[in-house]
């Protein structure tokens, strides 16, 4: 009776992922562009160098994969950090553990053969849906509720991969630590697909994401509709941080979203070069961790992460020495027009 | 006002008309039946005791918020429905602690005055144009590519004003404007919003400081909870609206020009 039903669900879910499948087609390019333009591309430099390392197929697939997560990674942060989200970025990735814990959990009771990284995009866009709602009714982001979502998907998701037969044998470390030696060519293209996706989303939005960022209430004003980009803004942090999961892992994810921001909102001028320089720094940090990784066959996540500190720390003492000077004179320079005494001479009034 | 002396779109009915607006926050009044209209040409202050509902006015009349009670209109049309978002410019208070901290140039924060003509797609020589000479008129040219987070508020509340003269807005909307601004700077502040106004741009100003609204004002709409007052600032200082809205004698300044 039971086989029968779950027979019967399996097939209706089949058919509807069926449509998802086809996208398996969109891979094909990707997989030409590894391996005979960047792979390619790759040898040379391999030979050139004489690292061999470079020339492995799977070095090749996490310097691509990599390169892309330190693109899109900071994109998406800057608008975050901006906006004093930067929690959410963890908050997601943390539901998407659990949403690979559903994935594994529907395929083992029901037989199918759903990619985890599916379910991990469904259950992280419908969390950040749902995170951006409960702002919208109660005015501001509360670290409380934040804290309370992330701790929460994390805990379905270990209830779920518990409850599933053999469900610690499938490899939940590459999940939470990330690793490049289990990144696919299909989970590369995924990133590939997600970049050039999340790249022309914000180049399309870039002014209205930057207004709603900087003035909520004056983009407001200007008849802007700021809801929707504001959830425009955490399902892009959603595919950002499920696409770069797999390689950073879901707990160190949500650092290439706002480290490498941190570091660049020291030094840059304005807003599209501060943009600019995280994702110099990212891919710093990004090609640096993956090196470190190979080489000292240490976790990839965990080195692009205290690489990307490096920089920021970097950037942190260019600032200090930078601005330390003319600061000073600066305030050496005002304080005589305010002093105390001159206010209080004239009792505060204007002539 | 008959003084204006302006090529802006001149019409009789008000920019701003608010009638018997009634707003609370779940069972705390906030505003009880208070209408007020702002006419094209006019400098409005609005002044009242902390916690008056002043500010809540100045966002129900640019339709933040929905009324519980009464009507708001804007150019004519329900505020919450208007659509001309480049018709309006808006100065808060301060910008937030994380704008502050933000990379964001002078130049960049005038262009926003452009968004909502341009909201996708390349600036036309025409956007430029604007943005220049918005930043020209408040005297911030040689600030362009200063992060507005390092700027003096002074300085900053002018790239605001810019904003709004880049979006070509006919009306300028302030929400206690100088709470962070020097005061020094501050009078400069009001003589250039005063100067604007002169040339047509229609204010709203929400006030803390009765002494700046009498001395730049062309109106006054006194309220705590209720409307007090509204009329010129001269009638202003000799009635006892002040009093009677802030509960207590309280001291007029008057500045002198």
């Amino acid at each position: 009776m039971f086989v029968l039903h779950s027979r019967k669900i399996r097939a209706l879910l089949d058919e509807a992922i069926a449509p998802l499948l086809l996208t398996v087609d969109v891979f094909a390019p990707v997989e030409w562009f590894l391996d005979h333009v960047f792979g390619a591309g790759m040898d040379v430099l391999a030979e050139l160098l004489d690292t061999p390392m470079l020339g492995y197929p799977y070095m090749q697939r996490a310097y691509l994969a990599a390169f892309c997560i330190a693109v899109i990674g900071p994109l998406v942060g800057t608008f975050l950090v901006h906006r004093e989200l930067s929690m959410i970025g963890d908050t997601l990735a943390h539901t998407a553990f659990a949403g690979v814990a559903v994935g594994l959990f529907l395929n083992s009771v029901l037989s199918l053969t759903l990619s985890p990284l599916l379910t991990a995009f469904v259950v992280a866009i419908g969390t950040a849906l749902l995170v951006e709602l409960l702002v919208e009714h109660a005015d501001a982001y509360s670290d409380t509720s934040l804290a309370i979502v992330l701790t929460g998907g994390f805990a379905v998701g270990s209830i779920l991969i518990t409850a599933t037969d053999g469900g610690i044998a499938v490899g939940i470390d590459a999940y939470l630590f990330g690793s490049l030696a289990t990144v696919s060519t299909e989970d590369v293209g995924i990133l590939v697909l997600m970049s050039l996706l999340v790249g022309s989303l914000v180049t399309v939005a870039y002014r209205p994401l930057l207004y709603v960022t900087f003035d909520a209430t004056a983009a407001r004003v200007a008849r802007l509709n700021a809801r929707l980009y504001k959830r425009l803004m955490v399902v892009l942090t959603a595919l950002v941080v499920v696409s770069a999961m797999q390689i950073m892992g879901v707990i160190l994810v949500a650092a290439m979203l706002v480290v490498p921001v941190a570091a660049a909102a020291q030094v840059a001028h304005s807003f599209k070069q501060s943009i600019f320089l995280a994702i110099l720094a990212a891919e710093f940090a990004a090609i640096t961790g993956v090196t470190l990784s190979y080489v000292y066959g240490i976790a990839a996540g965990g080195s692009i992460v205290v690489s990307a500190i490096g920089v920021y720390t970097v950037a942190v003492g260019f600032d200090k020495q930078t601005h330390w000077l003319p600061s000073v004179r600066r305030r050496n320079r005002r304080r005589p027009e305010h002093s105390p005494e001159e206010l209080g001479a004239n009792g505060g009034e204007r002539e | 006002m008959t003084t204006t002396t302006t090529d802006r779109k001149r019409s009789t009915s008000p920019i701003i008309s608010a009638g018997d607006v009634t707003f609370g926050y779940s069972d705390v009044s906030v505003l009880e039946s208070v209408s007020v209209d702002v006419e094209p040409g006019a400098f409005l202050g609005l002044v009242g005791p902390n916690g008056s509902g002043k500010s809540t006015l100045l966002e129900l009349m640019l339709g933040l918020r929905r009324l519980d009670d009464g009507t708001v209109s804007l150019f004519g049309q329900p505020a919450h429905e208007f659509d001309d978002g480049e018709r309006i410019g808006y100065v808060a208070q301060d910008v937030t602690k994380a704008a502050r901290d933000m990379p964001v140039t002078v130049r960049e924060v005038v262009e926003m005055g452009r968004y909502p003509r341009r909201l996708f797609g390349r600036f036309s020589t025409e956007d430029r144009r604007a943005v220049s000479e918005a930043m020209e008129r408040v005297g911030i040219t040689d600030l362009a590519s200063r992060r507005v987070g390092r700027l003096s508020g002074g300085q900053r509340q002018r790239v605001f004003v810019a904003r709004a003269l880049a979006s070509e807005a006919d009306l300028l909307a302030l929400d206690e404007p100088t709470v962070s601004v020097d005061a020094e700077s501050r009078e400069e502040f009001y003589g250039l919003l005063h100067d604007l106004n002169a040339t047509g741009l229609t204010v709203v100003l929400v006030e803390h400081d009765i002494g700046v609204v009498t001395t730049y004002a062309t109106e006054v709409a006194c309220l705590n909870r209720q409307l007090y007052f509204h009329g010129n600032p001269e009638e202003f200082v000799e009635t006892d609206a002040l009093a009677r809205a802030y509960g207590t004698d309280q001291h007029v300044l008057h500045h002198d020009h």
